[in-house]
């Protein structure tokens, strides 16, 4: 907000060249957007109602895709929470205290991001598929971990694990210790501390963290393809029934359930904006300053 | 809201505990774990089953069904995947299965034909009118030709497309081992797309509109013009092909772990059974059975086929010359 | 460590630790311990097979240029985005992380609708002869798709929270807006702009869900690394499939250390 409006004094003396330059730079912006985000989300929206209304809406409603909703909602709810609260101890450890390794934690942290999902997959698979390190136990218990739900929300915790940590870090290395500690020297306990000041100050960057990790968990598909085990009804997320219907010759449906995916990633984006606008002006005082 | 977002989220964890302990509520459930073109076919024999299934014996019989890769499902069978029978692209995938001692070795002598219950052959999926003319295998590697298959290395159907090439180079006049490699060398570098698996392929060619021909199985070509519109794609068969074997066998050491043995044999036995047969006409594979291969003759034309045992000593013999790393078909230069 | 008057420092590593070390290190020691399985003798035959080099540089080339692209591109946007009003601006600035959240095949077949040359942009392209569905470029395209937001959202803050006095003072000096640009703010958006091209390129050489669709996957010529992984994995040779896993996780930490350490340099340049 501020930034705006220091930047109209400037702009009052600028020659129309400058302006020129300005459209240009707006339009090569906008175009490049156009070209590649807003088409691919367009396309999905125009294949899936290219057989109609009915169509589409037979595909959502079909048992099978309600089971791959409930089980995409199920792996979210707990996949999310578990990161959310890693990211905030991660965070709280990274930017309230100084250690040895400190960097090489951070490295780690960000790890997953450069990890194809195909290898994400897999090393779930060695771990705990009936010929890895665990397997042999865990089939004489008869536990399921891969091929089951359990599996599908490691490999998606894996995936989205950075999420809510890149977010919190460089703020709150941003906003420093200083509030913190003043309430320590007040007397507060640690939870104190925690729920009365820093929960406040960081809460907004949080809810960006859970929301893009929550975007990201439900439509995560390289990684869960290789633990789901692909049963109908039972183990198949939504972007994986996407997957099947499209290998059916069912496109029309198949980018009807996207289009589900699609219109949960505009409803992510436009709560955050939401948010952005409603409380635009606590966010840009609290914007991290350099990392 | 609250209330049922909360009813769900219980009911949810319960089933996430049924899950862990394997604790399973319906009366008798078996797991089908198939390759990719087999869903519709599955649909209808388990649907099938499962009714004479509960005139028999009182009992209700969920089957469940997974398709994806032929390769994928065997390896997900073999890291764990519970499955009481396995029905897939290539015995070769079987025996994988069976080699870390999941399926006894004597699975192929278990049922009747090489334990396929019905079979199919490679044949050519080509535009309207057929505009390059492509009447046989060796149209294929005219220069201007583009050819969509799957990558044999990743796709079981993909194997039967290069083996069927490379049978045909043989059984022609003069033909040897090198002039067979020549050829199916030629037939690759026509190839624009290796998509990963049949049914991407199929997408390549009649979505994108990419290629003049597309090599598939038969059932796949039938289905995809059924689909996709009678009206603008044209079956081609060619002189000579491969009959396409796609077995089935139990999981022993599931289905004894389970105590499920003596329904998933039922399913497979079902499959030979006149009902199972007709079905499988239906979804445009080659039945055994008389009858039923005789209603169903009109879809199916004559076509001279070699099997694989024959001609290249069974899979795992051509696996290991043609599909392995270094094997023939990495020596042909795809791409270069 | 004078700063360790607050409390949880104990709890909050100890549990940072423990799931790192659950969720990421373990299973990441069993890919390792796996791939060990085949030696060094083992490991060089697979990695120097051609088309193995071959996807190597495909998918490493690939991601590098996907990188650069999103990382000019990033800033021309986060600048746009920052400092000029427009009607729409907050819908663009949402836009922008879609990426994130659109499921990755799904984005994969819809770039492939788009950009097989029967698609919307796919057909404009083809008369020219231009062919990015089916080729190394299509790989490029969806590479380019999944990184974008990765620069845009690292440089935002940056930018928003910018002294302008340093600008105003360097033009009142009378630097051109270019000279500005290059002198004064350049080093100091560089270690962000780093950054975020770091995450877009760690995130482009993975890619598999998006890119598989769209690259035609032709072996030594439009077959990326993740794909030789899965090839390996038909063949069931799982150590073999690890080695590659390995090797492309140890080049992209190279990579990304490397590119700390330019961060670290160019934050001393900037502070200069």
């Amino acid at each position: 907000m501020a930034a705006v409006v220091s930047a109209a004094p400037l702009r009052r003396h600028r020659p129309i060249g400058r302006r020129l330059v300005h459209g240009l730079l707006i339009g090569v912006a906008l175009g490049f957007l156009l070209l590649f985000l807003l088409l691919p989300l367009a396309a999905v929206f125009v294949e899936a109602l290219r057989k109609g209304l009915g169509t589409y809406v037979a595909a959502i409603v079909h048992p099978e895709a309600l089971a791959a909703i409930e089980l995409t909602l199920l792996v979210a709810v707990i996949a999310v929470p578990l990161n959310t609260v890693f990211g905030v101890a991660a965070a709280w450890a990274m930017t309230h205290f100084d250690f040895r390794g400190k960097a090489l934690l951070g490295a780690l942290i960000d790890l997953p991001f450069s990890v194809s999902p195909v290898v994400s997959g897999l090393i779930y698979v060695l771990l705990f598929g009936a010929q890895g390190w665990f397997g042999p136990w865990l089939q004489a218990h008869d536990i399921k971990l891969i091929f089951a739900v359990p599996g599908l929300v490691l490999a998606t915790i894996f995936v989205t694990l950075p999420f809510v940590a890149r977010e919190l870090i460089p703020l709150m290395q941003a906003q420093g210790s200083d509030e913190e500690e003043a309430a320590r020297v007040l007397g507060a306990s640690g939870w104190q501390i925690f729920f009365r000041v820093t929960l406040p100050n960081i809460r907004w960057a949080l809810l960006y963290g859970v929301l893009l990790c929550n975007a990201r968990a439900m439509g995560e598909f390289g990684a869960v393809s290789v633990v789901s085990g692909h049963i109908r009804g039972l183990t198949n997320t939504l972007p994986l029934h996407v997957e099947i219907l499209y290998n059916d010759y069912n496109y029309a449906g198949a980018f009807a359930v996207a289009s589900l995916l699609a219109l949960l990633a505009l409803v992510t984006l436009c709560l955050k904006t939401f948010l952005e606008w409603r409380y635009g002006s606590e966010l840009a005082a609290r914007a991290p300053r350099g990392h | 809201m609250s209330i049922s977002l909360r009813r769900t989220l219980l009911g949810s964890l319960l089933w996430l505990a049924a899950a862990a302990t394997g604790v399973h509520a319906a009366d008798v459930s078996l797991l089908n774990v198939s390759y990719d073109p087999t869903r519709e076919l599955y649909k209808d024999v388990s649907a099938a089953f499962s009714a004479q299934w509960k005139k028999d014996k009182g009992d209700t019989v969920t089957v469940n069904a997974s398709h994806g890769g032929s390769g994928k499902q065997a390896r997900s069978v073999i890291d764990g995947l519970e499955a009481d029978v396995v029905t897939l692209a290539l015995a070769y995938d079987i025996d994988a299965i069976a080699d870390k001692g999941l399926i006894k070795p004597d699975w192929q002598q278990r049922l009747p034909h090489n334990a396929t219950p019905y079979t199919s052959t490679i044949v050519f999926l080509v535009r309207k009118g057929n505009p390059k003319g492509i009447k046989d295998w060796n149209d294929l590697i005219k220069p201007g030709v583009e050819v969509i298959t799957p990558n044999p290395k990743t796709s079981g159907g993909a194997r039967w497309n290069y083996l069927a090439a490379w049978g045909y180079a043989l059984k022609q006049p003069g033909g040897n081992d090198a002039k067979a490699k020549e050829f199916v060398a030629a037939l690759f570098k026509n190839v624009p797309v290796l998509d990963t698996g049949a049914r991407g392929s199929t997408t390549t060619f009649v979505q994108r509109g990419i290629g003049d021909v597309l090599l598939a199985w038969e059932n796949e070509a039938l289905l995809a013009r059924q689909e996709l519109g009678q009206d603008q794609f044209e079956i081609v068969v060619p002189s000579i092909s491969i009959l396409a074997e796609p077995p089935v066998a139990v999981v022993d050491k599931v289905v004894d772990k389970r105590g499920s043995r003596a329904v998933a044999e039922a399913y497979l036995k079902f499959l030979y059974t006149p009902e199972a047969q007709d079905i499988a006409g239906k979804h445009y594979y080659r039945p055994y059975d008389e009858k039923a291969a005789t209603k169903y003759a009109a879809a199916f034309p004559k076509v001279a086929t070699f099997t694989i045992a024959e001609q290249f000593g069974g899979w795992k013999q051509a696996q290991a010359t043609h599909f392995a790393d270094g094997g023939v078909f990495d020596q042909l230069g795809v791409g270069k | 460590m004078a700063r360790r008057v607050l409390p949880g420092f104990g709890l909050s590593l100890g549990y940072t630790l423990a799931y790192l070390g659950l969720i990421v290190f373990l299973p990441l020691a069993a890919l390792a311990v796996k791939a060990s399985g085949i030696g060094m003798a083992g490991l060089w035959k697979t990695i120097s097979a051609p088309p193995v080099l071959a996807a190597l540089r495909l998918s490493f080339g690939a991601a590098l240029l996907s990188a650069v692209i999103n990382a000019a591109v990033g800033l021309l946007v986060a600048w746009v985005l920052v400092r000029y009003t427009f009607p729409g601006r907050r819908l663009v600035d949402a836009l922008v992380d879609l990426p994130f959240a659109l499921p990755t095949a799904v984005a994969g077949i819809a770039l492939t609708a788009l950009y097989a040359p029967n698609g919307w942009i796919g057909s404009w392209l083809a008369p020219f002869g231009i062919k990015v569905a089916f080729t190394s470029l299509g790989v490029l395209v969806a590479m380019i798709f999944v990184g974008f937001p990765f620069v845009v959202r690292t440089l935002q803050p940056v930018l928003e929270a910018l002294d302008r006095d340093v600008e105003e003072a360097a033009t009142s000096l009378g630097a051109s807006r270019l000279q500005t640009f290059v002198r004064v703010l350049f080093p100091l958006l560089l270690p962000a702009l780093l950054t975020g091209f770091a995450l877009a390129l760690a995130r482009a050489v993975g890619e598999y869900g998006s890119v598989i669709f769209i690259a035609g996957n032709i072996p030594m010529k439009s077959e990326i690394l993740p794909l030789v992984i899965v090839k390996q994995l038909e063949q069931f040779k799982y150590a073999d499939a690890a080695a590659v896993g390995v090797v492309m996780l140890v080049l992209s930490f190279l990579l990304l250390l490397a590119i700390s350490l330019l961060q670290r340099w160019s934050r001393r340049w900037a502070e200069r």
